[in-house]
């Protein structure tokens, strides 16, 4: 089935001041196929995509469609030329409905008034949708769809343009499970009618699931290609990071303490209700759940951001009611949030400032900052111990990678000292080697004591990391599992079964 | 790492809009002085300096509130009011000491200051419709106040009058008190726990509520600060112009705007400094006083104010947009 190549690339570079972003790559796409483009973060996935979509203009190298050079001067061009990319946030307009939002920037015209013709323009969405057998009506804003049917929305939209290549830059990272099929399903239908998929995923079963072919990027450049069947998992993860697979989850004894923690049929108006645990010094719970099912929530109330309306939280023996970030703060309770840029960290702020935020208290005298050395010194401690990457601490937290950013939240809340440290979803979007930095820091605290909440949506790395697993369905708890005994296969299962198993206290 | 931050951080303080001031305000004295020489006289500089000022304190307090994310654009109000209450106490009370009638500004200042901040952090009212509110109310009290009518300078008593005019080591009081506000809010910014939390604030709000920050709090305090300075430069505007007028400093929240754009300061929030709004103020103050030095009247002084202010925040903007392509690109490595 050696189709001939819809899109080549050739030797391509884009250099950006100081950096080879991409340093003389391949990529082979061809007609019906779906094509893996793997690598970790700052592997040039994403700096590959605006270069193909026309948002960046390469430094040297060529690009051929259908066998004829091709060069975009800006992203009109791309789309015309029939390469469309749906985006990790959808750039949708959420207060227009499905139709104008699908022939935004090329809406149909009546040939002889010239007006906008409407009546056409959503005959055709209809078609459209019809084919991909999607539920939706055209005229719904899109605020009131799910992530999910965005996404679907926007590949109608690629459809609409006639696109030969659609580009999906982690396109279910957002989705639940049945999304994800239902986005695979729509995939496969596009596939048929002879489309060429760019797939870039972190997911591994994802990608066996769904793609022919693969490329690996690493470090801005080629490393290999090969078709999906024919490798295993292994050997593409080892292209990947050119090491072993063994080392991603470092070793653990559980210590378990005494309780620190019990939560008692804990409720928040639908957001969650019912969650029971006890959580342990020393110990390393999973938190795992589909998007949706309430975990963030559960941190949320615990670290005294939202309240609950029932159920009771032991801390230390004594009964504790969050009021308010301050007051679990005092107790030790720390919240690595999911989302660094928005919830964790002041972008425009030096990494010091950013760092002694958390304590300022300790470290200012009467509401005087004017230790300076002893902030400097605190500062440097904690980012040395994180291994932060940075032309130094006074540069601002913009400037960081997305992996450096993350040590950088972890550093501001190890030097508080906590006995409770919640992580919600701590290597979501970083590099395998910063991902095994955070899994090391994990356990590390863990063998000090503290007592972890780990919230994943990745389950091996739940099953590698915790003692116990907590599953969440729904708002709803479905299981505790003992992390040693349980399986990818139970976890999942609880994880979206609707039956409400009885939970076992551990 | 330690020793180089300390060095870097004020390479890259200097690097920021402040240099580029200083050296716009060189090249911009050149040709000035050229043509009137007496423009750099201590006595002409000394003239702009107080004439800048008010300015200078209106402006600290509108630099805090810009960086917490708002904008205070009550303040020319709060300076009618305050000022012209000072004005109408200082006429029934002739005795009255001017540093009473400081204290009595202040007072009201932190009141409406309070007022507004109250309504930001509390009443989740966005401070450019709080003020917008505000400016009008406060105007409104202060027709109410005066019945319409001024307090002139034969009203005041001279005690009053000659305040700020009065000098210690050959610098006026008014002076004094500008350099020892930026003096007090150049520390507060930089080395006080508060001051650090309204820069988090400011740069984000949400990451800043995840580490315990109290934002409403830190929301009144902007406010507070802002009105409580207006209050300072309403008791000190109604001694310094001699009268208390009732339209007077309308307008005032542009100017105050003004300099700390020039300054360099975010207007979305989280960042820039008192230096930057202290040069910000004396550049509109070199820039108003060299008009007729080149035979432009007065009255293109609230245009030339006006245009001032975009080219600077087209400025801020190319200089993010550099900033944040640089970002783009080291984010790659």
């Amino acid at each position: 089935m050696q189709e001939p190549a819809l899109l080549e690339v050739h030797n391509l570079t884009k250099i950006f001041p100081g950096i080879k972003a991409l340093d003389d790559v391949h990529l082979k796409l061809r007609c019906g196929e779906v094509h893996a483009l793997i690598g970790e973060n700052g592997a040039g996935k994403s700096t590959l995509v605006k270069v193909l979509t026309g948002v960046y203009i390469p430094t040297s190298g060529t690009i051929t469609l259908e066998g004829e050079e091709i060069s975009f001067k800006n992203a009109i061009d791309a789309q015309q030329a029939g390469i469309v990319a749906i985006h990790q946030e959808a750039s949708m307009f959420p207060e227009l409905s499905v139709t104008e939002n699908i022939f935004m920037g090329h809406h149909l015209r009546n040939p002889k008034t010239l007006k906008l013709d409407w009546k056409a323009m959503k005959r055709e969405t209809e078609a459209l949708l019809e084919k991909m057998q999607l539920d939706i009506d055209p005229d719904t804003l899109v605020k009131n769809l799910s992530v999910a049917k965005r996404h679907m929305v926007e590949i109608t939209k690629a459809l609409s343009l006639d696109a030969k290549l659609v580009i999906m830059d982690e396109p279910t990272s957002a989705l639940t499970a049945r999304e994800v099929e239902d986005l695979f399903r729509i995939v496969r239908s596009l596939k048929e009618s002879g489309k060429a998929i760019l797939f870039i995923s972190h997911k591994f079963d994802e990608i066996f699931q769904i793609c022919d072919y693969y490329t690996v990027y690493r470090d801005g450049q080629y490393i290999g290609e090969g078709r999906v069947g024919e490798d295993s998992e292994d050997s593409i993860i080892n292209m990947m990071i050119g090491r072993s697979i063994d080392q991603l989850y470092p070793d653990h004894t559980p210590t378990r303490g005494r309780e620190i923690l019990k939560v008692e049929n804990l409720a928040q108006l639908g957001a969650f209700k019912g969650i029971s645990f006890s959580l342990h010094e020393g110990e390393i719970l999973g938190l795992f759940g589909l998007v949706g099912a309430g975990r963030t929530e559960v941190a949320r109330t615990i670290f005294g951001i939202d309240r609950a309306v029932e159920g009771t939280i032991t801390f230390e023996g004594k009964p504790f009611v969050p009021k308010s970030v301050m007051h679990s703060m005092r107790q030790g309770i720390a919240l690595v949030p999911e989302d660094r840029q928005r919830q964790g960290l002041v972008l425009p702020m030096s990494l010091t400032h950013n760092i002694s935020l958390p304590v300022l208290k300790v470290l200012s005298y009467k509401g005087m900052v004017t230790k300076n050395k002893v902030e400097k010194a605190y500062v440097l401690e904690h980012g040395q111990q994180m291994e932060i990457r940075a032309a130094g601490y006074h540069v601002d937290a913009e400037t960081l990678s997305g992996g450096n950013q993350q040590k950088v939240v972890l550093a501001k809340w190890i030097g508080t000292k906590p006995k409770i440290l919640i992580l919600d979803e701590p290597t979501k979007g970083i590099d395998v080697a910063t991902k095994a930095a955070v899994h090391q820091f994990v356990c590390d605290m863990a063998d000090q004591g503290v007592a972890i909440i780990l919230i994943s949506s990745e389950l091996p790395e739940i099953i590698g990391m915790s003692d116990r697993i907590l599953v969440m369905h729904e708002g709803r708890q479905t299981a505790i599992l003992d992390a040693r005994e349980a399986t990818a296969e139970v976890v999942m299962r609880y994880a979206i079964s609707t039956v409400h198993e009885e939970a076992c206290y551990g | 790492m330690v020793e180089r931050s300390t060095k870097a951080l004020v390479k890259r303080a200097l690097a920021r809009r402040e240099l580029t001031l200083m050296a716009l305000l060189v090249i911009l004295l050149v040709p000035i002085s050229i043509r009137s020489p007496q423009f750099l006289s201590p006595s002409n500089v000394n003239r702009i300096l107080n004439d800048m000022a008010i300015l200078a304190i209106v402006a600290i307090g509108q630099f805090y509130v810009i960086l917490s994310g708002g904008i205070d654009l009550s303040v020319g109000s709060v300076i009618a009011f305050t000022g012209m209450a000072c004005g109408m106490l200082n006429e029934a009370h002739p005795t009255i000491s001017p540093f009473v009638l400081l204290l009595v500004g202040i007072a009201i200042g932190f009141l409406m200051g309070l007022f507004n901040g109250v309504l930001v952090a509390y009443g989740k009212i966005p401070p450019i419709i709080t003020t917008l509110g505000t400016v009008n109310i406060y105007r409104g009290m202060t027709f109410l106040l005066s019945g319409g009518s001024w307090v002139t300078a034969h009203e005041l008593s001279t005690a009053y009058i000659a305040f700020p005019r009065n000098t210690f080591l050959g610098i006026s009081y008014l002076l004094w008190i500008a350099f020892a506000a930026l003096a007090v809010f150049y520390y507060f910014g930089r080395f006080t726990r508060t001051g650090r939390e309204i820069y988090a604030i400011g740069g984000n709000p949400t990451a800043a509520k995840f580490v315990g920050v109290n934002e409403n709090k830190i929301r009144v305090i902007v406010f507070l600060v802002s009105g409580t300075l207006c209050g300072l430069a309403g008791a000190l505007w109604t001694a310094r112009y001699a009268s208390a007028v009732n339209e007077m400093a309308t307008g005032f929240e542009m100017q105050a705007v003004a300099a700390c754009v020039l300054g360099g300061v975010n207007f979305s929030g989280g960042a820039g400094g008192i230096i930057g709004v202290a040069l910000g103020t004396l550049f509109l103050g070199v820039v108003t006083n060299a008009l007729p030095v080149v035979y432009l009247s007065v009255f293109w002084q609230t245009f030339v104010q006006g245009l001032i202010i975009l080219i600077a925040l087209a400025l801020n903007t190319i200089s993010d947009q550099r900033k944040y392509k640089r970002m783009l690109a080291q984010r790659r490595a």
